[in-house]
């Protein structure tokens, strides 16, 4: 069996700075990661490659930098790493993005052998879009299968898959075919420790890196922001409130007592909607 | 590889962005808020969208559509009639026992082909598990732009849709346009819209459209539907109360206190993402952008400093309380009302407090 996962390098989000005039984001300083849900992914990949033995690939799309985490994840315990990269594929969107990624799953397919699963992760910290799992999904004319908490059963010979999904309002329990994607939920599995041999594996795995050519990338014009069918138009700090808060100065009684007051003074209808609702419990 | 590479075309810069809709792309027309069904309930983000919906159609001057996919019977025929009550023009229909649950498949082909046989210009969905998993597979099947999570939707001076969302994390807004593809396609999570008001309206226009599909044609199989059996946990999106608690509370035991003022009010209660990041509270209770949005008519935040990412997921809050102890606190920017203290001493109060005024409530109306 052939599972590749795809991964993203984000900048941590809780670092990220913007830049008081231009107003762009400073990457500078600030840390990478792997998208913390893709590790659900990885996991899951691996946990289905140890019982059923084959080969998982990672794959990421990125700067030459980015090769910092597929070594992380051959630490953690994937067979081999693929960076696919090229100054083309700069301001991509997520259809731009999905394109690129399914032309290098096809050649992974070609290369390394057919792929029987793709997993990501159900979107990234940074561009939260959950658009690209699905992008690639149809690009590849894959079934796709998003927001899955676990992997029940799979059978290779009969190319069937189940799993469970997270909807609205339950879980779904599926069973689809093979190949499909599948978009792991965050916390559905306890992501593993990379071993030291595997620490020292990676540091000497050679990461294969593409160009969108060696991809095979057909159309170049469907990469980067020439693909894109969004624009960003316009980039902006949000606007202030006009008034900061009114600060509760507690004369001479409780400070709760006080804070009480104010709500009451501010929103006279509350008091009679928070017995209401208080009644009841 | 050994091939002698072709001149390389230029990496597009934003200039290459042409302004001028292609010819083919002129006939679409109209916006379509996609109605979302599970299980015979319509989920509430399609009317909150339809709100939206409707001040964009009446902008540009067309028609607002609802598009509602599902089986046949009478959800399916209440979800139209209700889409009439929220300011549809009329409603696209797709009605089919194969669709009685929701798969991408089956639902990606109806909703395919309805936008290329009808062509609207601008298509939205609510950004839930069905909706994004939808829209994404859509937008890629009809190679379109499609922006997630928006947070404003508007027509500009030339009536293209600029459909702005948090960006970096939620540190900064963008403004995204689809400019040479239709339909604009954006997805808007739950709360982020306000309810429109619904008007009895019992007529409308309905256009049936045939799925194309049988049962035989789909290959993913459902097996079983495990509802939640928890209901409180989605209800924090839509309570009129919400408290929560942030990194302030220093330690997850002192979280209860959170929930025994919540349990006073009658209340739901959650968190920001610190505190599910470290496992002290459930994912399902965060709150902004990677949580829950909430509108409640008060919200208690606190030990919260105030993030970008949790004011997204409040602004819409009628009334925020801010309890906390640094007074150039983010969240005081946002917040209506501040109290500068140690929420972890202060919370019991506040509970005590709430308990005492709400019971002399009761005694006043025993009383008269």
């Amino acid at each position: 069996m052939h599972i590749v996962v795809c991964i993203k390098q984000v900048p941590d989000s809780a670092q990220i700075r913007v830049h008081p005039v231009t107003n762009t984001i400073m990457r500078q300083g600030v840390p990478t990661i792997i998208n913390p849900y893709d590790l659900f992914a990885l996991e899951e990949a691996l946990r289905l490659r140890d019982k059923f033995g084959g080969e998982v690939t990672v794959l990421t799309m990125g700067p030459p930098t980015a090769e910092d985490s597929l070594r992380k994840a051959l630490t953690i315990g994937a067979n081999r790493a693929v960076l696919l990269t090229d100054r083309f594929f700069a301001g991509s969107d997520t259809l731009a993005t999905s394109y690129a990624l399914a032309a290098a799953i096809r050649k992974i397919g070609s290369t390394f052998g057919a792929v029987d699963v793709v997993f990501t992760g159900k979107q990234t910290i940074d561009g939260d879009t959950a658009q690209v799992g699905p992008g690639i999904c149809k690009r590849l004319d894959f079934l796709q299968l998003t927001y899955v908490s676990k992997v029940s059963s799979l059978d290779l010979d009969a190319r069937t898959i189940e799993v469970e999904r997270r909807s609205e309002g339950g879980v779904q329990v599926l069973r689809s075919n093979l190949p499909c994607l599948i978009t792991m939920l965050e916390g559905t599995n306890q992501v593993r420790r990379g071993s030291m041999i595997n620490a020292l594996n990676a540091a000497r795995a050679e990461v294969v890196k593409w160009s969108a050519q060696d991809a095979g990338v057909e159309d170049i014009q469907k990469c980067g922001l020439r693909g894109s069918p969004t624009v960003v138009k316009r980039v902006f700090a949000p606007t202030p409130r006009a008034e900061k808060a009114k600060v509760v100065e507690a004369a001479g009684q409780p400070p709760a007592e006080a804070l009480i007051d104010e709500i009451f003074k501010l929103r006279p209808k509350l008091e009679n909607e928070m017995f209401e609702l208080a009644r009841g419990f | 590889m050994s091939q002698p590479a072709k001149p390389a075309p230029q990496p597009a810069g934003r200039a290459a962005a042409k302004k001028e809709l292609p010819e083919h792309f002129k006939a679409y027309k109209h916006v379509w808020v996609f109605i979302e069904q599970e299980r015979g309930h319509v989920h509430p983000v399609s009317w909150e969208l339809m709100g939206s919906g409707r001040r964009l159609a009446d902008k540009l001057g067309v028609e607002l559509a609802a598009v509602v996919i599902g089986p046949t019977g009478d959800a399916t025929k209440a979800a139209v009639a209700e889409s009439f009550c929220y300011g549809a023009d009329l409603a696209y229909v797709v009605a089919d026992d194969v669709l009685t649950d929701y798969r991408n498949e089956s639902y990606t082909k109806a909703l395919t082909d309805l936008v290329n046989t009808h062509k609207p210009e601008i298509l939205l969905l609510g950004a839930t598990t069905l909706g994004r998993d939808l829209a994404g597979a859509v937008a890629t099947t009809l190679l379109t732009g499609l922006t997630a999570d928006c947070t404003e939707l508007e027509v500009d001076s030339d009536n293209s849709l600029a459909a702005t969302r948090p960006t970096f994390g939620g540190s900064l807004l963008c403004t995204i346009y689809t400019l040479n593809f239709r339909p604009q396609m954006a997805t808007v999570r739950p709360r982020v819209m306000s309810m429109p008001d619904r008007v009895e309206k019992p007529v409308g226009r309905v256009i049936e459209f045939p799925l194309g599909l049988v049962e035989a044609d789909i290959v993913t199989k459902i097996l079983a539907f495990v509802p939640d059996r928890d209901k409180a946990t989605s209800n924090l999106a839509y309570a009129d109360i919400v408290v929560a608690g942030g990194l302030g509370l220093a330690s997850p035991e002192n979280f209860q206190l959170v929930r025994q003022l919540a349990g006073v009010l009658g209340a739901e209660y959650g968190c920001s993402r610190p505190l599910v990041q470290k496992g002290w509270v459930s994912a399902d209770r965060q709150i902004g952008q990677t949580g829950k949005t909430i509108r409640p008519k008060l919200y208690i935040a606190a030990g919260i400093s105030g993030a970008i990412q949790h004011r997204v997921g409040v602004d819409g809050s009628d009334l925020i309380v801010a309890i906390n102890t640094d007074k150039n606190a983010p969240i005081f920017d946002f917040a209506h009302l501040a109290l500068v203290t140690d929420a972890i001493r202060l919370l019991p109060a506040l509970t005590e407090a709430f308990r005492k005024r709400l019971s002399a409530h009761t005694r006043d109306r025993i009383a008269s």
